[in-house]
């Protein structure tokens, strides 16, 4: 019992860390003073100011294109990619993910300042160069995901297949990409996770006056806060929510309906 | 399609490889070893040496230990708890400690700043309790809570995981054969999840040791990190060899890092690591 309740404590107080900062900035957002401290009454003004600050919108939509398009195309590469690698010999396969490894451990930083150098020598920094630094760092995400489902796979199927007359398109489309799809997708979703909260690849990569909701944030936050900037955080924190609460919801409602299926 | 073939299909990364990986590391190892006009030199690297730049690595270093080791003291006990959940609301639970991570990483920053700047929300409750208030904004102190903070998940995360794995009925067996909880903790727990634990460590150390916006927003210009030094010498001093020079020196540290935490990890369980 006392084990119990000590766990429970823990859990709060975790709990309290986690969400006490959360829990102050949708606080400020509805506050109708600029002070930090002292609470001026409900006010929506800051949300009405945030939907007329053009930085933020601009800031927002190249986010969202950012992260759609860098997404879509790594998952595409780093599908043809995982299929072509789970292909190779042994030793063709370890070079290959040796390379696949260098993005996901390097330093941030350093990725996003190798690049530059790159991007600077051949052409200007602009939308296209963010987007292939995005690129370059989701495939890894994407291949990490395909190829276990690959493992799994049975090659006898798909060669049965192909012996009964199935085009090699076709015995893909109808053995290979139902077992490896979930991979995909949650490939596809976890780029689009590090696209959306990237920072420091961006920074170095973009060009002047393009910005994306992390680099532009940190621009106005070395200049001073402005209090939008709660309300954008309140917009945010309940849109992950929603997202995350209607995958969850939505993967377990799958799940039950296969089992019913099965049984 | 046979195998030769399908191997063809992983020739556009191949290209993205060499022009996106490879060459960009070239590129950097280039600017790393010439000078300004071109001459081959050690100079940028050993730059490292100068006290400004060794006094940034080693507080770099001493405040991604300290962040590492708060964030594992914190997330060890978390996802033993977590584990025990009842598996029905086991899923919601571990849902609830991933979500701040969605939450844009500057956003979390801004948080910080509100709850530690002077006259920001922690200071108030203690000014109404009576209690002297903490003048931590600016310092590395503020820099350390941010850090874990932000990276308490991706400690969480993967221990959970390990631990999520161990079978219940070894340890039904365990207490069967009369093991205590402290020997089936030693036994059984701890070495089933060290993958996990090497994992955790990897991935909060290498962003602690090498982020710059953390120390850039709440340091005040008086924290200065590593990460700090080389983005000021891109950015503002436009003197890329300087900083390509000590983004190698940073790179070797991560590298070590790496090495020397997979090296413990005898089972090989951190699959994405070498």
């Amino acid at each position: 019992m006392v084990k119990k309740s000590a766990e429970r404590i823990y859990l709060g107080l975790i709990f309290l860390f986690l969400y006490l900062p959360i829990a102050v900035l949708i606080v400020l957002s509805f506050n109708n003073s600029k002070s930090r401290v002292v609470w001026g009454g409900f006010t929506l003004k800051w949300y009405q100011q945030l939907f007329h600050n053009n930085t933020i919108k601009a800031a927002f939509t190249t986010t969202i294109f950012i992260t759609v398009i860098s997404a879509l195309l790594a998952t595409l590469l780093g599908t043809l990619a995982a299929l072509g690698i789970h292909a190779m010999k042994a030793k063709k396969q370890a070079i290959m993910l040796g390379a696949t490894n260098i993005p996901l451990l390097n330093a941030d930083i350093v990725t996003g300042l190798s690049m530059m150098l790159l991007f600077v020598r051949f052409t200007k920094l602009g939308m296209s160069t963010v987007l292939i630094a995005h690129i370059t760092f989701n495939i890894p995400y994407v291949i990490l995901n395909v190829l276990p489902k690959l493992r799994q796979c049975s090659q006898n199927t798909y060669e049965a297949a192909l012996d009964l007359g199935a085009t090699p398109f076709y015995a893909f489309r109808k053995i290979i990409w139902p077992q490896i799809r979930p991979g995909v997708f949650s490939g596809a979703l976890m780029a689009m996770t590090m696209s959306l909260d990237d920072f420091s690849v961006t920074y170095f990569t973009k060009g002047a006056g393009i910005n994306t909701l992390s680099t532009m944030i940190y621009t106005e936050m070395r200049k001073g806060i402005i209090p939008e900037m709660y309300a954008l955080s309140t917009i945010l924190f309940f849109i992950a929510l929603i997202l995350l609460l209607v995958m969850n919801f939505g993967s377990s409602r799958k799940d039950k309906l296969a089992k019913e299926r099965i049984g | 399609m046979n195998k030769l073939k399908r191997q063809f299909l992983a020739g556009p990364y191949l290209v993205w490889i060499i022009g996106f990986i490879l060459l960009p590391i070239i590129m950097i190892l280039y600017y790393a070893l010439t000078n300004q006009t071109g001459e081959a030199t050690l100079s940028n690297i050993l730059a490292i040496g100068t006290p400004i730049h060794s006094k940034a690595l080693f507080l770099s270093l001493k405040l991604a230990f300290l962040c590492t080791a708060i964030c594992l003291v914190l997330s060890y006990p978390l996802a033993m708890i977590l584990s025990n959940i009842r598996k029905k609301h086991q899923n919601l639970i571990v849902f609830i400690f991933i979500l701040p991570m969605w939450m844009n990483f500057m956003l979390r920053i801004l948080a910080w700043k509100m709850l530690l700047s002077n006259n920001g929300v922690i200071n108030s409750v203690l000014e109404t309790l009576g209690i002297p208030p903490l003048d931590i904004l600016n310092t590395p102190t503020a820099v350390v809570f941010c850090m874990v903070y932000d990276f308490l998940p991706f400690m969480i995360l993967p221990i959970y995981n390990s631990m999520a794995r161990i079978g219940k009925d070894i340890i039904e067996a365990a207490k069967d054969l009369g093991a205590g909880s402290v020997t089936i903790f030693f036994k059984i727990i701890l070495p089933l999840t060290i993958s996990g634990v090497v994992s955790g460590i990897i991935m909060v150390f290498v962003p602690a040791l090498t982020s710059f916006a953390i120390s850039d927003l709440l340091g005040g210009g008086k924290v200065l990190l590593i990460g700090n030094v080389i983005e000021q010498a891109f950015m503002q001093e436009y003197n890329w060899n300087l900083g390509s020079g000590l983004s190698i020196v940073l790179m070797v540290f991560v590298i070590a890092s790496m090495a020397l935490m997979s090296a413990h990890d005898k089972e090989g369980g951190g699959a994405g690591v070498w």
